[in-house]
């Protein structure tokens, strides 16, 4: 069916960015999968494809000012934030021309020119450093405000209601961006949490607080940009939950480790999240309204599939990083 | 119980085994931590508990270290035994409240009139690229708390012993293993039995050179001492496997033997583990020494992800062969 044009709100420059950018972080989450199988690709890689929506939707309603911080999950965060995708990749593979310089795998990412601060694998462990992020430009008053992505798991702990309550009490231009996907590794969030949302439990120390469908990117980047002007405004902090699924497994491809299967979701929930792709929606969107062609849409997956493929050959020709830098990157 | 000395267990079996009997024997032992559930956090130790034991005694939890460490600490003062698992001792950092300020100091606080019997269970998991807080080794950080024993156990025998001792003990143990190990297989026996903490043992005998190490290094200073051995240096190698307290005496005795010492800590090098137990020959077997004490630790940096890294970072076999023959050269004419 072909909607009236005259409904769409944002500019196709705009709608068209968020899609390259959201396919493009699809493509390079699937792009790692042989290379893993093939054990080409050692470190842990926890894929973020199905939530792609709400790294790409928070992240352009930010600029290069605004301080990101991530998670073990956050390929998507760092590309949305301006990452640069050869970095990315040349990381995931421990190269030297990696966004750590081989030093940190998939799950230390960091590009601070572009506002991106830093991702880590201890869970919460950089909430409280985003706070510190909106803290400082509270004190510098540079306008700029602090953004935490972590997860539904992370909502298990205690730092994340201390940095709300601190925000809070002090107005800290910070945005919380909870990724709900429904599951803590192998936990479903009913067996963690006596409720399946967690924005509630925000609200409660009086701050904006949204739950936003996370699968949705044109929903998430209007709520980010509410969020964020208002953290612009003295405001904040807000907290913006978004809720969405991953399709693959905890860590690697799918959860089956050494040939058994212990991915304990149920096949028909994989799929019916599946029919509610974040990715497919936004292109049935732009091709329904006539905002692009489907020939622009091909052309847009065959450039994508080109860089990725040429990230890959780049990050295979590249440096392993030197011995002797175990012992030089320990102080500046 | 008959004892069949041919009975192998893989190290991960054991502990499971050692929890399970302990369980099995005293209804006041309960086990809560992250993964206690599923099939991959914990390697095979949680095996069959739930099934057995049901949810109240085996509680897999949300990602709470601070409150669920918190939590066993505080039923174990209340009349229980808590067994608190950290799937990756990196998180355990989270707890070091409950854990330090609280039940390391509980008893002392209260002039001996409470104790807390719980066991802290940390599991070392680093290797294959996951970087420098998915790799580390804190034997050291928890041995300089006064009020909590360390105990590091190397074989699939003293993975068993030392948990039930750690699960009968009256303070708090903090309990180390190493992920390397739980495919390891050795001797164990089917009944319950204890492996006392504060003793080590010598894994080997020899008159040259004493080599202390602990969990996965004793076992690959065991390797690498056969190796030697075939080169006419005999080694006694000493597996800590408690850390705190520590086996002053069998220390003393190889090294007054043998007049030489290589401590090897998996660590870092600055003050840790190696440095405590050179001081303790320093200062009680100086005038045994043939030779300085040399240490192999890690390098003062934080684990780096490359693979090419790891490989130079982490210590093996054939750089304890290496060391200790080139220490044994710097005496020999």
């Amino acid at each position: 069916m072909v909607r009236m044009k005259e409904s769409v709100l944002l500019p196709k420059d705009t709608l068209v960015s968020l899609y390259r950018l959201m396919l493009i972080i699809r493509a390079v989450e699937e792009s790692f999968i042989n290379p893993i199988l093939n054990k080409d690709i050692l470190c842990p890689v926890h894929l973020y494809s199905g939530e792609e929506a709400i790294a790409v939707g928070v992240c352009s309603s930010l600029n290069d000012n605004d301080k990101v911080f991530g998670t073990h999950r956050s390929h998507g965060h760092f590309l949305a934030k301006g990452g640069s995708l050869d970095e990315l990749v040349a990381e995931v593979y421990c190269k030297r021309q990696g966004a750590s310089g081989g030093f940190g795998g998939s799950m230390h990412l960091l590009d601070t020119a572009r506002g991106f601060m830093g991702a880590v694998p201890i869970v919460g462990g950089t909430i409280s450093l985003a706070l510190g992020a909106a803290l400082a430009s509270y004190i510098k008053g540079d306008n700029s405000v602090g953004v935490a992505f972590f997860g539904d798991g992370a909502a298990g702990e205690g730092v994340l209601y201390e940095s709300i309550n601190f925000a809070s009490v002090h107005k800290l231009p910070l945005l919380f961006v909870c990724e709900n996907n429904s599951y803590s590794t192998h936990m479903n969030i009913r067996q963690i949490r006596n409720s399946t949302t967690i924005y509630e439990t925000a609200a409660s120390f009086n701050i904006t607080s949204i739950l936003e469908d996370g699968n949705d990117v044109l929903k998430v980047y209007e709520a980010a940009n509410r969020a964020v002007r208002d953290c612009r405004e003295g405001k904040g902090p807000v907290f913006l939950e978004c809720t969405t699924y991953r399709y693959r497994g905890h860590v690697g491809p799918d959860d089956n480790i050494q040939g058994v299967h212990t991915d304990i979701r149920p096949a028909d929930e994989i799929e019916a999240w599946k029919r509610k792709d974040p990715l497919v929606r936004l292109e049935s969107y732009l091709i329904d309204y006539g905002i692009a062609l489907p020939d622009e849409i091909a052309e847009i997956k065959m450039k994508t599939e080109k860089k990725v493929h040429s990230a890959h050959e780049k990050a295979r020709e590249s440096a392993w990083p030197r011995k002797e830098e175990i012992l030089n990157n320990v102080y500046m | 119980m008959s004892i069949c000395k041919n009975r192998e267990l893989k190290y991960s079996l054991a502990i499971n085994e050692g929890i399970m009997q302990s369980m099995e024997s005293d209804e006041s032992v309960f086990l809560i931590g992250q993964g206690v559930k599923s099939p991959w956090y914990v390697g095979q130790t949680c095996s069959g508990l739930l099934e057995r034991f049901g949810e109240k005694r085996v509680i897999d939890t949300p990602v709470s270290e601070n409150a669920i460490t918190g939590a066993a600490v505080g039923a174990s003062i209340s009349g229980m035994r808590g067994i608190v698992v950290h799937p990756r001792i990196d998180f355990m950092l989270y707890a070091l409240d409950p854990i330090i300020n609280e039940a390391a100091n509980w008893i002392s606080m209260f002039g001996g009139r409470s104790s807390v019997p719980v066991v802290i269970w940390g599991i070392i998991n680093r290797g294959g690229e996951q970087g420098a807080q998915h790799s580390q080794a804190l034997q050291s950080l928890f041995a300089h708390i006064p009020g909590l024993k360390v105990v590091m156990p190397a074989t699939p025998y003293d993975a068993k012993g030392l948990m039930i001792s750690a699960i009968r003990d009256a303070n708090p143990v903090v309990y180390i293993d190493d992920r390397w190990l739980y495919g390891s297989t050795g001797f164990v026996p089917e009944f319950s039995y204890e492996v006392p903490i504060g003793e080590a043992r010598l894994l080997m005998e020899g008159d040259d050179v004493t080599i202390i190490a602990s969990s996965f290094l004793s076992i690959e200073s065991l390797e690498a001492a056969r190796e030697l051995k075939k080169n006419g240096i005999h080694a006694d190698v000493l597996d800590l496997r408690t850390i705190k307290p520590l086996d002053k005496q069998s220390i003393l005795n190889s090294v007054r033997k043998t007049g030489r010492a290589v401590i090897i800590d998996g660590g870092w090098k600055s003050f840790g583990v190696s440095a405590e137990v050179s001081a303790l020959i320093c200062e009680e077997a100086f005038s045994s020494l043939k030779n300085r004490i040399l240490r192999l630790a890690l390098p003062d940096a934080p684990a780096p992800s490359c693979r090419v890294l790891e490989d130079e970072y982490y210590i093996y076999k054939e750089d304890i062969i290496k060391f200790v023959r080139d220490y044994m050269d710097e005496t020999s004419d």
